[in-house]
């Protein structure tokens, strides 16, 4: 078991076109650390300066992490991250 | 997978091909939300490039000059398409003062490379019953392209 990441069609470039991926760890910052190992560069595209990229949501399971803790957020084997870039502009 | 300009999808044309009623649709939105931004999708079934079903979606910053949707909004619009194999095919928003042409920030912030982004003015008409600007565009690592729209009746 592990965590499943859900990655957008804009970051399919990190996974060689692959919609999910799967990492380990107790929280979001150790299961993108985990999945940053074989995927270089996503990570980047989701973090900046060791916080969420502000036009980046990301859920575990339900919840918008920006509510439960962030890249702190707790994760257990068998959840999903979902990964969305949020529909904005001027 | 998207690929740039060159290496595009099959499915994918130089085309809007949209229905009259979405295209309606989408002006009726703009019009009832000005002089803030409205913003919504049409989504899809995967990889057909047909818009079908029309959602509006809060703009969050109910802004005259931004948009951006709810995030909890957006969740839930993309467990609906997942579970359904769908996916955006056209993101709309409208410009209320400017023209119908994507901003330094919508294409900073374009997201969705395999989307149609159609931008409606309602510089002109206000929330008036008059005419309105509607253009469409693909907007790629930066790249602004305009396309075609066909309405089909």
């Amino acid at each position: 078991m592990s965590v499943e990441v859900r990655i957008p069609t804009i970051l399919r470039t990190f996974t060689g076109g692959a919609k999910a991926v799967h990492g380990n760890g107790a929280t979001l910052q150790q299961v993108l650390d985990d999945i940053e190992a074989r995927n270089p560069g996503l990570k980047d595209r989701i973090v900046e300066a060791e916080t969420l990229r502000r036009f980046v949501n990301v859920y575990v399971n339900d919840e918008d992490v920006r509510f439960t803790g962030g890249l702190n957020a707790p994760t257990a084997d068998g959840d999903v991250v979902v990964v969305l870039p949020a529909v904005a502009g001027g | 997978m998207y690929q740039p300009p060159g290496g595009i999808a099959p499915s994918l044309t130089a085309v809007l091909k949209i229905t009259r009623e979405h295209v309606d649709a989408i002006i009726a939105h703009a019009r009832e939300d000005h002089p803030d931004e409205a913003c919504g999708v049409i989504v899809g079934s995967e990889g057909t490039d047909v818009p079908t079903r029309l959602v509006r979606m809060i703009n969050a910053d109910r802004s005259p000059t931004f948009f951006r949707f709810d995030p909890q909004e957006q969740f839930e619009l993309y467990k609906t398409m997942s579970a359904a194999g769908e996916e955006i095919v056209v993101v709309y928003h409208s410009h209320t003062s400017t023209e119908a042409y994507p901003s330094r920030t919508d294409i900073s912030l374009a997201s969705e490379p395999q989307a149609h982004y159609v931008l409606v003015s309602t510089a002109d008409s206000g929330a008036a019953d008059r005419p309105v600007s509607v253009r469409s565009f693909r907007i790629v690592d930066g790249v602004v392209t305009e396309e075609e729209i066909d309405v089909t009746e």
